[in-house]
C-alpha cells in the first residue's frame, strides 16, 4: 500500500485499501472556516443532533473576510462563533486566529497519520506532515461533524520524483507550479500527490506546506510527504497527542510515477487565468504591476517572510505599485516582529496587514480594478479571483514578488540582488 | 425523472470563481448567489436561463474551492442538471449532496451546441438532443442517488432515512 492507502485503511478499521474501494473513514479533526461553517451549521441543525461527536476534533477559524469586512460577513461570523462557543469546539477568536492551514499545523492540531477533512480546499495543506487531508463541502462537514466518519473512495497515488538540487531563489512554490504546468490543473484528478526526491527532502517544512497547500490545483484529492527528521522536528515541538507515522510499503503500486530533473529550474511565474499556465522567469518579459501580495496559506509563513525581507530590506518599492504582506499567523507575525522583518517591510514603503485570506479570493484588503496586474504568492489566479473580472492575477514564489515590487514589473530577484 | 431544457455551453476548467465568485460569498442565501451566478464569464447568464436548461461543459467543471455556494447558485439560477466531459471532484460530491444531478458523457457534450434542446432520463443516463436528433448515454443514476436527489439533497435524504428506520423499530 502507498501512504495515503495506509493511513486510510487504520481509519477504517481495515487491513488493506485499494484504490477505488468506497470506504467509511474515521476523522481525527474536521474544520471549517467564516464561509463554509455558516451553512454547515444550518446542514448540521437540519440533520437534528444535538452535539458535534467530539468537540476537541472540530475546529472553526474565522479567517476569510475577518476582521469582519462588512456587515453580511460579521453576521456570518457571529453564527460561527455562536454555534462553537456553545458546543465548545476548537476556536480561534480576533487576536489568536491566522490563516487556517498556516494555523493548524503551528499549533499542534494536524499530526502525521491524521486524516483531516476541511471544508476548504487547500486543507490538502496537511499532507506535508504525513496526514490524509482533503477539502470538502459543507454538507460533507456538516455529516462529519455530527458522526465522526465521512465516506470516501480510495484514490489512486501518483509519485512525484523530484531529483538535484534547486537553485537559491527556487523554492516549493516553483517546484508545484512547474509539476502544474506539467500536468496541467486536472492532471491529478481524484489522486493522491505524493512528493519525494532529493529536493524534497533538502526542502523545509514550509515549504512543504507550499507544495502540498498547491495539490488541488492539479485536481488532486490530496497531497502527501513522508515522514522524516524535519517533521519529526516540526511535530515535536507542538503535538500534545499521540500520533503514528505511517511508512509506504516497498511494493506499493502507483497509478504513474513522473520524474523531474530540478537542478536547474528557475523560479516559476503562472499566467492568467490558469495556475497551470507557468512559465520560467527568464520568459517572462516585460509585465508592469500595479500590486504585490505576499502572504495566504501558500506562502504566508515565516521562511516567506524572511525571503520577501531579504529582498526588500534596505530597498523601496516602486513608487506605482501598493505591497501588501500579511503574516499567516498571529506566531509569524511576532516572530518577523522580532526578526525586525516588518521593519524591513514598512521601511521599504510595504503595508502589513494582521492575518487574513482577504485578497486571495478578492475579499478584502486589496482587491484589484478593472485593468490592473498583481503579481501574487497565493494559489489561483482564475478570472476574477482577486477583484475585477477585468483584471490579472501572476502567480510567484515571494522573492519573485519582492523584486518585482521594487522594479515595478515582474521580476528576477537576481535583479535586484546583484 | 426526465429533465427537459436548452443547452448553455462552456469550455474547459470552469472554476467555482467563476461560477460564484467569492465577493459575493457574505452570504449563503441561495436566491442571492443565484443572482451572480456565472457572471464573470457570461454577464448575461441569467438573463438567458429558463427553468430546466442545462449547463454543458468541457473538462474539470468547478474546478478550484470547496464552496458549497457553486452548485447552490447552479440550482437556484434553474439549471436541472449539468453535463461536461469530467468534473472536479469537491464539486462532485457538493452536486449530489445538494441535489443537483450532473453526468459525465464525452459525446454529448462534443455534440450539443448552445440553444440545442435536450431530453434527460436520470435513471436510464439516456441524454437526447432533440435539436439534431442525437442519443447519447451517460452512466445511470443508481436508486439510491435518484431518491437522494428527489428529496433535495443529502441532509433530507439522511432525516428521511433516519425516520423510516425509526418507524421499523
Amino acid at each position: 500500500m502507498t501512504l495515503a492507502e495506509k493511513i486510510l485503511a487504520a481509519h477504517s478499521g481495515k487491513d488493506r485499501v485499494a484504490p477505488g474501494e468506497l470506504v467509511n473513514v474515521k476523522v481525527d479533526l474536521v474544520l471549517s472556516n467564516d464561509i463554509t461553517a455558516p451553512i454547515a451549521i444550518r446542514e448540521f441543525e437540519r440533520i437534528g443532533v444535538k452535539k458535534v461527536f467530539d468537540p476537541r476534533k472540530v475546529v472553526m477559524v474565522p479567517d476569510h473576510f475577518v476582521p469582519n469586512k462588512d456587515i453580511p460577513s460579521a453576521e456570518q461570523a457571529k453564527i460561527m462563533r455562536q454555534f462553537a462557543l456553545k458546543q465548545g469546539l476548537v476556536y480561534f477568536e480576533v487576536g489568536q486566529m491566522g490563516i487556517e492551514h498556516v494555523l493548524l499545523p503551528e499549533q499542534g492540531l494536524v499530526l502525521p497519520g491524521d486524516v483531516v477533512i476541511g471544508a476548504d480546499s487547500h486543507t490538502c495543506t496537511y499532507g506535508a506532515l504525513a496526514a490524509f487531508a482533503t477539502g470538502m463541502g459543507s454538507t460533507d462537514i456538516a455529516s462529519a461533524m455530527a458522526c465522526g466518519e465521512i465516506w470516501m473512495k480510495v484514490p489512486p497515488t501518483i509519485k512525484f520524483v523530484y531529483h538535484g538540487k534547486p537553485g537559491k531563489w527556487v523554492g516549493g512554490k516553483d517546484l508545484i507550479l512547474y509539476t502544474i504546468g506539467d500536468i496541467g490543473v486536472d492532471g491529478a484528478l481524484y489522486s493522491v500527490m505524493e512528493f519525494v526526491g532529493e529536493a524534497i527532502e533538502a526542502l523545509s517544512m514550509d515549504g512543504r506546506f507550499t507544495m502540498a497547500n498547491m495539490a488541488i490545483e492539479a485536481g488532486a484529492k490530496a497531497g502527501i510527504f513522508r515522514v522524516d527528521d524535519k517533521t519529526l522536528e516540526y511535530v515535536r515541538a507542538r503535538a500534545k497527542r499521540t500520533y503514528k507515522v505511517y511508512e509506504p510499503d516497498e511494493d506499493a503500486e502507483y497509478a504513474r510515477i513522473i520524474e523531474y530533473d530540478v537542478s536547474r529550474l528557475e523560479p516559476q511565474v503562472a499566467f492568467p487565468h490558469l495556475p497551470s499556465n507557468a512559465r520560467p522567469i527568464s520568459q517572462v518579459g516585460q509585465i508592469e504591476i500595479d500590486q504585490v501580495v505576499i502572504g495566504s496559506c501558500t506562502n504566508g509563513r515565516l521562511e516567506d517572510l524572511q525571503v520577501a525581507a531579504q529582498i526588500l530590506r534596505g530597498r523601496k518599492v516602486h513608487p506605482r505599485v501598493r505591497c501588501i504582506i500579511i503574516p499567516g499567523t498571529q506566531q509569524v507575525y511576532l516572530e518577523a516582529l522580532r526578526a525586525r522583518l516588518i521593519e524591513d517591510f514598512i521601511s521599504a514603503g510595504a503595508v502589513v496587514s494582521t492575518p487574513t485570506c482577504g485578497p486571495c479570493l478578492g475579499g478584502y484588503m486589496g482587491v484589484l480594478a478593472a485593468g490592473e496586474r498583481c503579481i501574487s504568492t497565493t494559489n489561483r489566479n482564475f478570472v476574477g479571483r482577486m477583484g475585477s473580472p477585468q483584471s490579472e492575477v501572476y502567480l510567484a514564489n515571494p522573492a519573485v514578488a519582492a523584486a518585482s515590487a521594487i522594479l515595478g514589473r515582474i521580476a528576477s530577484p537576481e535583479e535586484v540582488m546583484n | 425523472m426526465k429533465l427537459r431544457g436548452k443547452v448553455h455551453k462552456y469550455g474547459a476548467n470552469v472554476n467555482t470563481d467563476a461560477i460564484i465568485p467569492a465577493r459575493y460569498l457574505n452570504t449563503s442565501n441561495p436566491d442571492e448567489l443565484a443572482k451572480h451566478c456565472m457572471e464573470d464569464i457570461d454577464r448575461h447568464f441569467l438573463d438567458k436561463v429558463s427553468p430546466e436548461d442545462f449547463i454543458v461543459a468541457e473538462t474539470n467543471f468547478g474546478c478550484g474551492s470547496s464552496r458549497e455556494h457553486a452548485p447552490v447558485a447552479i440550482k437556484a439560477a434553474g439549471i436541472s442538471a449539468v453535463i461536461a466531459k469530467s468534473f472536479a471532484r469537491i464539486f462532485f460530491r457538493n452536486a449530489i449532496n445538494i441535489g443537483l444531478p450532473i453526468l459525465e458523457c464525452d459525446e454529448a457534450v462534443e455534440e450539443s451546441d448552445t440553444g440545442d434542446i435536450l431530453e434527460v432520463e436520470l435513471a436510464s443516463g439516456e441524454i437526447r438532443n432533440l435539436t439534431k436528433n442525437k442519443l447519447f448515454h451517460a452512466n445511470p443514476y443508481p436508486d439510491f442517488m435518484l431518491e437522494l436527489i428527489s428529496t433535495g439533497g443529502l441532509v433530507e435524504y439522511t432525516k428521511r432515512k433516519l425516520r423510516a428506520e425509526r418507524a421499523i423499530e
